[in-house]
This record gives C-alpha cells, structure tokens and sequence, in this order.
C-alpha cells in the first residue's frame, strides 16, 4: 500500500502540473497577504479563493490522474496485492502530494503572516476541504469507465457543491421563511463540505457579531466543544464515506 | 461662538479680592483635613492641599474658593460617602486623586458632586473606583476639564462617568473615561461642548444623551465600548470630527440614533464597528464628510428616517454599505465614493456616470430572511453581487447615488 503511494507521489511530484498548482495557490497567498496590511481582511479574501480553488483542483485533478494511470492500476491489479490496498495506496499517494501542494501554498505563507486560531481553522479546513474531494473524486472515477464521462462527473460535483447548492438553500429558505429554519440550517450546512469550511472559518473570524440572531446560535453550536467535534466528524465523513463506497465499487469492478 | 462665551464668561468668574488667603492643609498639621480648611476659609481665599492621602466623608465645600491639589493629594471616601459636594458657584478644584465613593441603587454616590451651582472649573483631577465620576445636576456654566475616570467595570455597581442632569451650558474638554457604566451621560444638558475627550471600554455606552438640544461635541473619540455611542430624543446637535472605532459585537453600534432631528453629522470616522451609524425615526440630518472604513454595516438607515442627506463620505472595505428594513423615502445619497462602485466616467468629470445603488440585493435578502446570512461569502453571494452589478435594474431599492465619486474624498 505505501509503497504504491511512494510511487504515485514520486510520478505526481515530478508532473508540472502541481508545481503549477502549488506556484498558484503561493502567488494567491502572497499577494493578498503582501498587498493588504489588515492580516484578517487577507485571510478573509484568501477563504474565498480557497473555497472555490482548493475543490476545483483536487477534485479534477485527481480524476484525471486516476484516469491516466489505468494501466499502471491494471498491472497492479495483475499482482497479488488486494484490491482494497491498491485503491488506498493510490488515495494517500495523490491526497499526499495535493496536501503538499496545499501545503507549501497556503499554510506556510498564513503561519508567517498570520499565525491565529483562524489561519489554523483555514489551514485545517483546507486539508480536510482537499481530502474531502479527493475522497469525491475517487468515487466519481470509479463508476464510471469513461474518462470524459468521470471528468464531466467530477466537475458536476464541484459546480453542484460550490453554487447549486447553496442556490438551493436560499430557495429552501424562501420558501419556508415562515417557519424556525435555524437548526435546519445546521443539518444543511453539514450536507455541504465547503459550507462547514466557510462557516467554521468565518464563526473564527468574529463576523458572526454580524450575522444577528443566526450567527449567534451558529457560534453558540460551532464554537462550543460539541460543535467543533460535529464539524471535524461531518467533514471526516465527507473523507471517508465517498472512499468508501469507491472500495465497494472498485473491490467488483471489471477492470 | 458659545464655547466664547463661556469662556468670556469665565474671565470674570474668579474675582480674586485682594485680602485673600491661602490656607495649606497637610497631614500631621493643625488643618489636617479639607474639611477643616473649609470651615476656616472665606469667600475667594485659596486652600493648597499638600500631598498625602485624606480622608474626605463627603466634603462639602460651600464657599467660593479654589482648591488647589500639590503633587496630587489623595481624597478617599473608603466606600462610606461621596468624597466631594460642591454647592457654591467660582469654585475651582484641581489636581486631586479622588476615589472610592460609596456606592448603592437607592442614591447615585458621586467623586465630585456639583449641586445648582455656576462658574466651577474641575480640572486636572485624576478618579478611581467611584460609583460615578462626576456628577453635575441643575448647573450652568461649567467646564471639566483634562480629569482622568476611571471607574470600577462593575456591571451590577457602576455609574457614569461624566453625569450631567439638567444642565445648560458646559464645557467637557481633554477627559478620558474608562471602565464605567457610560463613559459621559447627557440628560437635559443643553447648549453644551464636548469636546476632545476619550471614552473607551465602558460597559455599556462611551456616549450616551437623551433630550439634550443644541449640543456640540467635536474631536472625541469612542472607542471599544461595550455598546457604542447612543443619542436619543434630541435636536439641532453637531457631531463634527469624532472617532468611532471597534465598538464591536452583536447590537452593538457606532452610533445609535433614536429619534434625533436637525441634525449635522461631519467629518467622522467610523473605523470597524459592527454598525456605523444606525438610525431610527431620525428626520433632516445632513451625514457629511464622513469616512466609513471596514465595517460590518456602515450604515443601517430604517424606513422611518426622513428627508436625510448622506453627501461626500467614503465607503471602503465595509461587509454592507447600507442596509434598510423597508422603502426608504426622501432619503437622499449624493457625491459619496463607494469602493464597491465599478462604473465609469467618460467624460472625466470625477464623478461617475451611471448612478450607484448602495443597497445591494443580497442586503435585502438577509433583510426579509436573516437565516440567509449564513451564506456569507459563498460563491453564490459572489456571484448575485456581480450579476446585480451587470443588471442593475434587479436591486430593488430605488434608493441610488446619481453622482457618486470616483476617486476617494481627501482630507
């Protein structure tokens, strides 16, 4: 298993797309923190490029990795190593050399200009937020047979998680503005992992004096102890769930 | 033109008689106590207190004498008493740490009471740990000047700082208050200047006044108070060239206006509060020159606000520029710079040329559905705020800025 991830990290490493990825994300990080004096205003703005990038990338990138080592996935097949080794060795190689990525480009510019207990929810969400969707990823790529077809999947997912979903929610709460939604919100919240990375950032960033009655019953929920091991277990979830079923399907699927 | 003649007024406040005296009162003396000084002095002699700590049991000082401190006697009250009633006009009293006055729900226990009296001068005096600092009720011609508060940041047991009741006429100048219920509370005062004072982390308002007309309050600064600066029921007040800054937290504002009218709001900073200015039932106030920087709401104006005009301030950096409860009426935005703002201007002129509309779509959403707040920052509010930029015509408050700035208003 590790020694498939080795192998899967030394490929991905040399490959220039990280570099690309990880010279983005740096130059993000970089500029906004250079260009704006007030570090919470730069992290802020960084929270917004991150939600949308860091599920972008992660989750097409590992898509059409998984693609393209078909083959490489097909002889290890033909070794005697089980199924399920093989899928999580290839997770931990591509997760890996993402988080590096991740890594090198977010976390050590916020722990040089802005070391906090909010560039710390940032960095953390952050992982979780890459894992997550490269658990997703993972799945998407093993229904289906098709590259185009996986990428296409892939991408659907992204675009479902970062707009239509919250386009729903703001449907949902229209229609049913008559009735106490506020504990409905934080169920829905959790359906989405980039709604629990935005919001457990943002509760951080003390905007929540902000957000009136809601936000403080979201403070009162997510900051407490209780809160915080819910948001860190849903977004765990969203890890493994997905992994999960992508070991189920790839343990039958006639490669 | 009234701060002159206060001070007109004041040159002739002390006649200094040329038989008077100046009694010392220092520790281990025969006048060992202000008390004593008092009864022996006359009207216009001096008393100089030496340094040292006195005990002073409600002090009364009923003649018109000045009172100097040296090198900043201590008068303590050791929580059984007011330290300091004064009860006769052309008093001055100055240099004194004054501390510990009693406290309690039935009387309001003042450091310095001042009791119908004209033509006092409080000055340089430094008070810890009273229940209230200064308390002046009934009085006219006054100035408090350069005194440092401090109270005791108990939230059951605090008064105000700088109390006035039913006061005409007085001059605030160069104080700083920390740590008490309100940093300086107004009832009744009326043709007052403020100015050049420091309010900072009082638990409840920095600024607080109700039904206190005609008022100037110029170059303070309110900082981190627990809930901002609070003006009520009050008319033709100016409010020039103060500082608002990090009065922060749920219902927390950087102005609250109630029930305010004629009013001239110039030259102000609002720096990182949670609301700039927020206004209820508040009619013909001009809110000019002001800068409006990073925060949560600049401004909340409700349906109940008339005939106002927001010129010539600089919005940056703030969550909402303005947000409302229903239609604004006779609400008039004109000349300001908006850092949200992305038209253009062909002609060079510096002002734009298509008109901006300050309250934005998503403002009115949380508006009519505050849980939608919880979709802050997500891409679809990204996306709704561009759209409403490309497609003006779907925000739907008529409010607009016909002629807003290119360039940020300098100083």
């Amino acid at each position: 298993m590790l020694k498939i991830a080795k192998y899967i990290i030394l490929d991905i490493v040399r490959s220039k797309v990280l570099l690309a990825y990880t010279l983005l994300l740096l130059a993000i990080s970089l500029t906004i923190f250079l260009s704006d004096a007030d570090v919470t205003k730069g992290l802020v703005s960084i929270t917004t490029v991150i939600l949308i990038i860091v599920p972008l990338v992660s989750i097409v990138y590992a898509t059409t990795y998984y693609f393209n080592a078909a083959e490489f996935t097909e002889m290890l097949v033909s070794q005697p190593i089980s199924r399920r080794n093989i899928l999580l060795g290839k997770f931990i190689g591509i997760s890996s050399s993402i988080l590096l990525a991740f890594f090198i480009g977010v976390c050590i510019p916020v722990c040089l200009f802005a070391f906090s207990a909010t560039g710390i929810t940032l960095m953390i969400s952050g992982c979780l937020l890459t894992l997550s969707f490269i658990s997703l990823a993972f799945l998407t790529s093993t229904i289906t047979r098709d590259k185009a077809k996986g990428i296409g999947l892939a991408l659907m997912l992204w675009f479902y998680f970062s707009i239509i979903f919250d386009g729903l929610v703001l449907m949902f709460l229209t229609l049913f503005a008559d009735y106490p939604l506020e504990k409905a919100m934080i169920v829905l919240t959790a359906l989405n992992p980039i709604d629990l990375a935005r919001i457990l950032i943002l509760l951080q960033l003390d905007i929540s004096a902000l957000m009136g009655y809601t936000g403080a019953l979201y403070q009162e929920f997510f900051g407490s102890g209780i809160g915080i091991v819910f948001s860190l277990l849903m977004q765990m979830i969203w890890i493994i769930v997905p992994l999960f079923f992508a070991l189920k399907i790839f343990k039958k699927k006639d490669l | 033109m009234r701060s002159l003649i206060v001070k007109i007024g004041l040159l002739f406040m002390l006649p200094v008689p040329v038989w008077a005296h100046t009694i010392i009162v220092a520790p281990g003396t025969k006048v060992a106590t202000l008390k004593q000084a008092v009864t022996l002095a006359k009207n216009g002699d001096t008393i100089r207190v030496e340094k040292g700590t006195y005990i002073s049991l409600n002090t009364i000082v009923d003649k018109e004498l000045t009172i100097l401190g040296q090198n900043q006697p201590v008068l303590d009250a050791r929580f059984q008493e007011e330290v300091l009633t004064i009860t006769s006009g052309h008093v001055k009293l100055d240099g004194f740490i004054i501390k510990n006055s009693k406290t309690g729900s039935m009387r309001d226990f003042a450091g310095i009471r001042l009791s119908n009296v004209e033509f006092v001068t409080i000055s340089n005096n430094i008070l810890v740990n009273n229940f209230f600092g200064i308390y002046l009720s009934n009085c006219k011609h006054i100035q408090v000047l350069h005194n440092h508060i401090t109270g005791s940041n108990n939230i059951e047991n605090s008064g105000n700082g700088i109390h006035l009741w039913k006061c005409k006429e007085i001059l605030l100048n160069g104080n700083y208050v920390t740590r008490h219920r309100d940093g300086i509370y107004f009832e009744f005062a009326k043709k007052c200047l403020i100015e050049n004072n420091f309010s900072e982390k009082n638990i409840r308002y920095g600024l607080h006044f109700m039904f206190s007309d005609d008022d100037t309050y110029r170059h303070n600064t309110f900082k981190n108070n627990g809930s901002g600066v609070s003006v009520m029921y009050t008319r033709r007040i100016a409010m020039l060239d103060n500082t608002f800054i990090e009065n922060w937290g749920s219902s927390i504002y950087g102005v609250l206006l109630k029930e305010i009218t004629d009013a001239r709001i110039e030259g102000n900073h609002f720096i990182r509060n949670t609301t700039g200015i927020y206004m209820e039932n508040s009619d013909r106030i001009t809110v000019t020159h002001n800068d409006f920087i990073s925060n949560g709401w600049a401004m909340r104006v409700l349906a109940s606000c008339n005939k106002d005009h927001f010129t010539q301030n600089n919005y940056k950096g703030n969550s909402f520029d303005v947000t409302t409860n229903g239609t604004l009426k006779e609400i008039y935005f004109n000349d300001n710079y908006w850092d949200k703002y992305e038209g253009y201007d062909l002609n060079k002129d510096g002002t734009g040329d298509i008109p901006y509309r300050p309250i934005s779509l998503y403002a009115q959403i949380i508006e009519q559905n505050p849980q939608s707040v919880m979709l802050m920052r997500s891409f679809i509010v990204n996306l709704i705020d561009k759209v409403e930029r490309a497609i003006p015509s779907i925000t739907p408050e008529s409010v607009k800025d016909e002629k807003p700035r290119m360039k940020p208003w300098k100083k």
